[in-house]
């Protein structure tokens, strides 16, 4: 996009004063109105992380698409992984509206300079797995999409909007899965409890770190980037999936979950930090794995990408040719 | 001919419109995650989910046909090797996105053509899925056609990848429009025309846009079929037992 | 791939039904109008959002600056007897 004025001379500090007035009246920011570095700098590294997490997630379920075990559940889910290639399309391109193109996010993604969501570091090793991804990891993103939905930036805001109101037949595709494995044979019972026990407490680290251990949070709640903390999010989370669990007579692995009735909220065990902290730095068990797909299906990619460009410039130069000459 | 005969061929015939859509769909998803840039992997999504879709359709019309009580589920989980119907064109591993593109582009154009075919049937229910089915394969062989021309006229590795991809899948269209008894039974019928009425409409199409592309036409100087009688590549059987593999490992479940 | 090679941004707008204007739905990479297109078609109308699409280049748009803002809209504020409000008429008296 091309400015037609370049913007007046108000100085840093009274522009700092006004966009932070603008924020906290809930008015949006949009991709040419001033914001501070740190402002933009957080956006493009928080939407580029959930950009590239819709795309690394791509993988885990895309793995179980060509074995789907009926017709019907493999349009479902390939659908579902599709709108994920959509959202992360969507998300790379709010973060694009504040200067930083989706070749650079890519680029840095590629080389380890950004992060993506550790839950996609885990193995899916059974039909069930997908069933739960549905529903747990698809339940945990939705409870944190919904609240980014009133994030101050505009084209985020908007993307978020969209995302939700698209992602809310994901949630319910993986519940019917495990109503499916959950009700049927003894073999599917095994595999909806085993994919349960392995998936609950990556799916509460989702929600990162506890809210007494984030330094960014506070600016990142002032800026209203961030509208609902961590913490709090987490506990929406185990509050929406208790009593799901409880439905499909599965048992969440957590030996001190339970019921408090003077917070009117569900109890549950301390997360296991450590193994975040692992996984995020690169240590998860498919963190190498799921790199290394993303980077070949990248450089796969180039020869034909380059050549969709080699013919473009060569249409556009004949066809300029071809007005030089009728002109 | 005996009703029961009739009915046969019509079920072998909604086989092969079925089995085709449901291995080339399948063949897309296993893109899935992994296309040259992202639109591009949710548009081949989309082309894999028409697909899955028609074949539904197609198996849906094929069980009720047949009447023993099996559904579009059993025919795509239950079916060995022998008893797949599709041609071995659409089997053929993806390769790279040449290989893919051109094997859609040429199955595209043959399929427009048959879907057209067919809107006219003397069988209402197959004209009504060949009715929802072109608009969706009209886009297909827009989509794999503009690639086409991408590829031929692009850098010298796509042009030369684009190339080797013709030559190496070229010999198994001659299949597609070589009929058999079945077809003629359906063609008597007034069900489906003989896909030798439209090779030549095929080809001009498949022409005009690998002149665009320039391309070279291949020389048919090797053509295999068999897919049509269950005679297939080694491919289809790794295809089938990575697709069938929960139905078949654990046969009581429902899914 | 380095940013050089990087396909152009297209924005794409959308008429949802017939009789409703396009409206901008959000952006793409590709690297040709036709592409764009189809692009559009793909990532933005799966749930059948759309009726007609249009794309164009990011690059053509040209857009108002914001610090210009004030300058170019506020004016308007002042020109009440724009609006059929700001007029006084009769209740008796209809078709005003």
């Amino acid at each position: 996009m091309v400015e037609s004025q370049s913007p007046g001379q108000a100085s840093e500090t009274e522009e700092a004063a006004r966009f932070q007035a603008r924020v906290d009246q809930e008015i949006k920011i949009e991709p040419r109105d001033w914001m501070p570095e740190g402002y933009r700098k957080t956006l493009v590294r928080q939407i580029s992380q959930h950009a590239h997490s819709e795309i690394v997630g791509m993988l885990p379920e895309g793995c179980w698409v060509t074995r789907a075990p009926s017709l019907r559940r493999k349009v479902q889910l390939l659908a579902k992984i599709q709108d994920e290639a959509g959202h992360g399309l969507y998300l790379y391109s709010a973060a694009e509206t504040l200067g930083t193109p989706r070749s650079e996010m890519i680029d840095a993604l590629h080389s380890d300079r950004a992060k993506y969501s550790n839950i996609f570091n885990y193995p899916v090793l059974s039909w069930a797995d997908i069933g739960t991804i549905g529903w747990l990891v698809d339940g945990a993103a939705i409870i944190n999409q919904i609240a980014l939905c009133r994030c101050s930036y505009g084209p985020y805001a908007r993307a978020m909007e969209r995302i939700c109101r698209e992602e809310s037949f994901h949630q319910r595709q993986g519940y019917e899965i495990m109503m499916s494995m959950a009700f049927g044979t003894s073999e599917q019972k095994r595999m909806a409890q085993s994919a349960l026990d392995r998936w609950w407490g990556p799916s509460l680290m989702m929600f990162g770190p506890s809210d007494r251990d984030t330094a960014q949070s506070s600016q990142s709640m002032a800026w209203k980037i961030k509208r609902v903390s961590n913490d709090d999010l987490r506990q929406q989370f185990v509050d929406m999936a208790v009593p799901q669990a409880e439905y499909l007579g599965l048992k969440i692995p957590d030996p001190d979950l339970k019921w408090n009735e003077e917070r009117g909220h569900y109890d549950f065990g301390e997360i296991d930090w450590a193994e975040l902290k692992r996984v995020v730095s690169g240590d998860g068990p498919c963190n190498k794995e799921r790199m290394a797909a993303r980077i070949k299906a990248h450089e796969d990619g180039a020869w034909v990408r380059e050549a969709a460009v080699a013919y473009a410039e060569k249409k556009r130069q004949r066809e300029s040719a071809a007005r030089i000459a009728a002109e | 001919m005996t009703a029961a005969a009739q009915r046969e061929a019509l079920f072998e015939y909604l086989l092969r419109l079925g089995d085709n859509c449901l291995i080339l769909g399948h063949r897309l998803s296993e893109w899935c995650g992994k296309g040259p840039v992202l639109e591009e992997d949710i548009a081949l999504s989309n082309i894999a989910l028409d697909l899955v879709g028609q074949s539904t359709l197609w198996l849906d019309l094929a069980a009720t046909v047949e009447g023993a009580g099996r559904d579009a589920d059993a025919l795509a989980f239950k079916r060995d090797v022998l008893d797949w119907r599709n041609f071995l064109l659409v089997e053929q591993p993806n390769g790279d996105f040449a290989q893919t593109i051109v094997r859609q582009f040429l199955f595209d154009c043959f399929h427009v053509e048959l879907l057209q075919a067919l809107t006219k049937s003397a069988n209402q229910e197959i004209a009504n899925i060949a009715a929802k089915a072109i608009k969706e394969a009209v886009y297909h062989r827009r989509h794999s056609g503009q690639w086409v021309i991408r590829l031929g006229d692009g850098t010298e590795e796509s042009r030369t990848r684009a190339q080797a991809a013709l030559e190496q899948l070229w010999g198994y269209t001659r299949e597609l429009f070589d009929g058999d008894a079945i077809d003629e039974m359906m063609m008597q019928a007034g069900i489906a025309i003989d896909p030798g009425d439209f090779h030549e409409n095929w080809r001009d199409a498949v022409t005009a846009v690998l002149g665009e592309a320039t391309l070279t036409v291949p020389e048919a100087t090797w053509s295999i079929g068999g897919g049509k009688k269950g005679v297939h590549s080694e491919h289809l059987g790794f295809l089938l037992a990575e697709m069938q593999f929960l139905p078949r490992a654990y046969p009581d479940a429902k899914w | 791939m380095t940013a050089g090679n990087d396909w152009p941004l297209w924005e794409v707008f959308i008429r949802a039904r017939e009789g409703l204007s396009h409206k901008h739905v959000g952006s793409l990479h590709a690297c040709d109008a036709e592409m764009a297109l189809q692009h559009a078609r793909d990532v933005y109308t799966r749930r059948r959002e759309g009726e007609s699409i249009w794309v164009v280049q990011s690059t053509d748009i040209i857009a108002s600056a914001p610090a210009d803002k004030e300058s170019l809209f506020d004016p308007a504020d002042a020109k009440i007897y724009r609006h059929p409000t700001f007029y006084e008429v009769p209740d008796e008296v209809e078709c005003l």
